[in-house]
């Protein structure tokens, strides 16, 4: 039962997020904090945290870790399955079909009018992130690590990795008492 | 299609390996590194059919990065090529996660070890936030500005306030789209 659950909690965000790995995050915070409640979303968040601070693609990065948490080596099997193969098979099996109609209207048109879908569900979760951001450390340090943290990866271009491990150190820090 | 080259298991390892460990910011990031090896290094696709890949890969849902690895890889070396690309991509970054995160876990009572995951949270937030910025900005690319506001506020209206299921949203938005397409090339057979 717990495999067929995480199997459909990856295979869901892999099947309609269109833009990539980064598009299904959304849809698998929908899975998994709202409607199976394996995390929180501060668990959901650390995940992500170290997914992004790791190179490689973020969906099999979050459906191993989270299929390995629920269900062992064999949980991280199923998840990573549920990632990947739904929509590699899609492509290997329509490749044919999809190079004759490749340069159709209708045929780029599908990844574009799914994107301002995945806009909303990824702003929601950045509302959502920061609203519990506000609940553990008070509005005024949830201000603060916003505006650094921006700067430091959108105006000093700093690592994200080096981002995160700062993060870190300073919660490390300001959390001895 | 090409046929199948007998290309080195190790050099399909190598090659989705380096792109897997080196690629930042999730599968997209992946795609210019993995040209260089493909197309460059190894010569198994020239750059334009590269690039259709890519497109067409596009055009389908779920994390691109193991398409790109599967694909690639069935069509260089079978479907043994396509296991390895995928678990080269793949399981170096999985294993490293659940160490780390693992490590985390054990000493979550500590309180400045659970302080540090709270200070996290605002940062990704930051990222997500300039994900969505992205994604707009996608939208306004492909449909212009009134259509993809409309969209946004369609999206709002039926996820945020009436709580439908995206997958049921986006599954609709695929039909309204292929529909005409295919009574189109149908009637031409």
């Amino acid at each position: 039962m717990i495999y067929w659950q995480i199997f459909l909690a990856f295979f869901i965000p892999g099947i309609i997020g269109y833009g990539g790995g980064p598009a299904s995050i959304p849809l698998v915070e929908k899975e998994v904090v709202d409607r199976y409640g394996w995390m929180d979303t501060q668990e959901f968040s650390e995940v992500l945290a170290l997914g992004n601070s790791l190179p490689g693609p973020i969906a099999t990065k979050m459906a191993g870790y989270i299929g390995y948490a629920e269900g062992g080596a064999l949980g991280a099997i199923v998840g990573l399955f549920g990632a990947v193969a739904p929509s590699l098979i899609l492509m290997i099996a329509l490749m044919a079909v999809l190079f004759k109609y490749k340069d159709s209207r209708e045929v780029k048109n599908i990844s574009k009018v799914v994107k301002p879908v995945i806009a909303v569900l990824i702003g929601v979760m950045t509302l959502d992130f920061i609203l519990t951001s506000e609940a553990a450390l008070g509005g005024i340090q949830t201000a603060v690590l916003i505006v650094v943290s921006y700067l430091m990866l959108e105006k000093w271009k700093l690592h994200p990795a080096l981002v995160i491990g700062l993060a870190l150190l300073y919660g490390a820090l300001t959390g001895i008492s | 299609m090409v046929k199948e080259q007998g290309v080195k298991s190790l050099d399909l390892t190598m090659a989705f390996f380096r792109a897997g460990m080196l690629g930042f910011g999730g599968g997209p990031a992946v795609i210019p590194i993995l040209q260089r090896d493909v197309v460059e290094r190894y010569g198994w696709m020239t750059d334009e059919d590269y690039g259709d890949t890519i497109a067409l890969a596009n055009t389908m849902p779920g994390p691109i990065a193991t398409k790109l690895a599967g694909y690639i890889g069935y069509r260089v070396a079978g479907l043994r090529g396509c296991l390895i690309a995928l678990a080269a991509s793949v399981i170096p970054t999985v294993i490293l996660m659940i160490l780390l995160l693992g490590i985390l876990q054990n000493y979550k009572d500590v309180p400045w070890v659970a302080n540090m995951s709270n200070a996290v949270v605002p940062v990704v937030a930051v990222m997500l936030g300039v994900l969505t910025w992205n994604f707009v900005q996608q939208s306004e690319k492909a449909l212009g500005w009134s259509r993809a506001i409309l969209l946004i506020v369609v999206s709002i209206v039926l996820l945020e306030v009436l709580g439908l299921h995206p997958a049921f949203l986006i599954a609709a938005l695929i039909l309204l789209v292929l529909v005409p397409f295919i009574k189109r090339t149908v009637s031409r057979k």
